[in-house]
């Protein structure tokens, strides 16, 4: 497990800029990684996301919270591409990749998991980890049947995929389907998976659902790395502990609106937020594997 | 009962020439669902594509034999592109609905009067359009030994064919265990994850389906020559599902699955056929529980109890793994 205390140089970097900044919603930060304008979602009658002005600053852990159905995931959905808004647009980057499709969004650096993980079930492991390796050779249909051109990549590959699952302790189930292994262990492999991918930003749906408390710390740990070695990360989390433990920043999310954003410790007293969620929160914490 | 002469006719059939048409259909099956998740009830429809290619080609326009099979393969191809390209964005299921529609509207395209004269209506198209391919026989004499028994024309369709199914299925080996493959198989577990990692989901689609398409047009192609005929009704939706059969029945996602499955397939059918028609003929089964002319039937229903039993007691197929399938249970 590591210590709190061992990683602080990027921890004290993105709350030195951090630091000034008023604590109110749609404010803007020193340097966004993402910038997202009037993101308007609409199931029906349902206005699921409803956004008017929102930045995540570069190099921070920014936690996005807030009551079940609040629209969290959608907006997730929304910003890497895997649904389509019915207003608005955002930037990654200074870019404009509104309307860009999942796989694009993905390879410009932006990586996500999904609140109900999806490992590969019936891919070992270690294939679950090299099919996330970018611009693979032998990927193309054209190499593929001639080995030779790719062997020297794939090795890389697997290399680095074993590197990752030693971080990530799950080098002892190298070979065992994805299926084989607990609902913790699949959340790090996703993790994992997503690291493959080298992103700038890393965005994580629920981290730490349906984990045991022994996994839940070095998952933390892990996460805690990802802003060491210079990415962001926006996670999507219930376990208030957590987010007081390890975010930099605290956005919360109700009824498709943001309703304060801040750092921890002022956005978790704030009236408002307490009303529109930890109250929503609390009954809702035995809710631990909901669909 | 005349037991040299059933084995002589069920191993030949386990080599024979259905075997290879059906070994051809499954490998292209294979990539598509085995492979990559994908449900094409319209394989019949690659096969068709395939086996009037040349023969319209050859009989009605006069190509060469070699053109005609390459613009076969050109057409597999084109008919993936429209079964593809407003399906594979959508859910599983509508490629599924698509296929098997598609599939009997080009069986029906081939019977209906309007193009009588180049594709011959329901009766098909029967001429000497192997003929460029037969000439290149060696084996004019045939083979007779107490196993194996074919004719002249048979044996070249078997050597050749048999050839053809081994290059088709060491490329499959060598697509399927590369990272191309491997996108594939995630593919088939899930689209989603495998969007999220950056890869062009509907591209990989859209190959396999076009892979899996053309080893189908050679399996018509195999149809074709090896009857020097075609005919509209051969190519229904009971030829895909005998060759899911044969698929299943070897394993799912296996190299050599269709290979066993439709060698098994064949020589069973065969087997049983000829057991029954023995049997009833010396008088061991007695005439008013099975008569010869009812044993055709009867085989393809132990075949079908067969195959119930193999779902029960092996629902991997042959050579599938236990293991893997429990895995797909989301246990
Ligand atoms: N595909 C969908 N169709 C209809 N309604 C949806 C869909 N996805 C989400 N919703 C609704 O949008 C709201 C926000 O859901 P979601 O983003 O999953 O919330 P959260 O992740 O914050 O719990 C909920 O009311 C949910 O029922
Ligand atoms: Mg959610």
């Amino acid at each position: 497990m590591p210590a709190p205390s061992q990683n602080t140089s990027r921890r004290d970097i993105a709350l030195a800029a951090l630091a000034g900044i008023t604590p109110t919603p749609g404010v803007s930060k020193p340097d966004p990684i993402i910038v997202a304008d009037h993101v308007v979602r609409k199931f029906g009658g349902l206005t699921a996301v409803n956004v008017s002005h929102l930045e995540i600053q570069r190099g921070a852990i920014t936690a996005l919270i807030g009551p079940n159905g609040a629209g969290k995931t959608t907006f997730f959905n929304l910003l890497t591409g895997f649904d389509q808004v019915d207003e608005g647009s955002w930037s990654f980057n200074g870019v404009k990749i509104s309307g860009t499709p999942p796989h694009k969004v993905a390879r410009m650096g932006m990586v996500r998991t999904f609140q109900l993980t999806k490992a590969l079930y019936r891919l070992t492991v270690i294939d679950n980890m090299r099919l996330a390796a970018t611009k693979q050779k032998g990927e193309s249909i054209l190499r593929a049947a001639l080995p030779f051109l790719w062997n020297d990549q794939e090795k890389a590959a697997t290399a680095r995929s074993e590197e990752l699952l030693t971080r990530f302790k799950l080098i002892d189930k190298r070979d065992d389907f994805a299926a084989a292994l607990s609902g913790g262990q699949r959340k790090l492999l996703e993790m994992a998976r997503a690291l493959m991918v080298e992103p700038e930003l890393v965005m994580l749906d629920e981290p730490m659902a349906g984990v045991n408390p022994a996994l839940k710390q070095s998952l933390l740990g892990h996460i805690k790395d990802l802003r060491e070695d210079g990415m962001t990360v926006l996670f999507v989390e219930h376990d208030m502990d957590m987010v007081r433990d390890i975010s930099d920043w605290v956005i919360v999310m109700a009824q498709g609106v943001i309703v304060a954003e801040g750092p921890p410790n002022i956005v978790m007293r704030d009236k408002a937020v307490i009303d529109a969620y930890l109250g929503a929160h609390h009954d809702s914490t035995l809710e631990q594997d909901r669909g | 009962m005349d037991f040299i002469f059933i084995a002589q006719q069920s191993f030949s059939a386990a080599l024979g020439v259905n075997t290879i048409i059906f070994a051809l259909a499954a490998i292209g099956l294979n990539m598509h669902f085995g492979y990559t998740g994908l449900l094409n009830f319209g394989q019949a429809g690659f096969l068709a594509v395939g086996a009037y290619s040349v023969a319209t080609l050859v009989v009605s326009f006069n190509f060469p034999l070699w053109a005609a099979l390459l613009a076969g393969i050109l057409n597999s191809v084109i008919l993936a592109l429209l079964l593809g390209l407003p399906t594979l964005r959508l859910r599983a299921d509508y490629l599924a609905i698509v296929t098997i529609a598609a599939a009997e509207i080009i069986r029906q395209i081939a019977r209906s009067a309007t193009f009588n004269k180049y594709l011959g209506g329901s009766d098909g198209i029967t001429g000497k359009f192997g003929k460029d391919f037969f000439d290149l026989n060696p084996f004019k004499d045939g083979l007779d030994t107490p196993f194996l028994r074919y004719n002249g024309n048979d044996l070249w369709v078997v050597v050749t064919g048999w050839a053809l199914v081994i290059v088709v299925l060491f490329v499959m080996w060598l697509l399927v265990r590369s990272p191309w493959g491997r996108v594939l198989k995630a593919i088939r577990e899930d689209e989603e994850a495998v969007r999220s990692l950056g890869k062009n989901v509907y591209l990989y689609k859209m190959q396999s389906l076009i892979i899996g398409g053309i080893v189908g047009s050679f399996a018509g192609f195999v149809y074709a020559l090896s009857r020097q005929s075609v005919q509209p009704d051969n190519y229904g939706t009971a030829l895909t599902f005998f060759a899911y059969t044969v698929l299943i029945l070897g394993g799912a996602a296996r190299v050599f699955a269709p290979i066993a499955g439709s060698i098994i397939f064949w020589f069973l059918l065969v087997f049983i056929e000829q057991m029954l028609r023995q049997a009833v003929g010396a008088g061991y089964i007695p005439e008013w529980l099975i008569g010869v002319n009812q044993v055709g039937q009867i085989r393809f229903m132990l075949v079908g109890l067969g195959l119930m039993m193999l779902m029960i007691f092996r629902p991997q197929g042959i050579f599938g793994d236990r293991k893997e399938l429990a895995l797909d249970a989301r246990a």
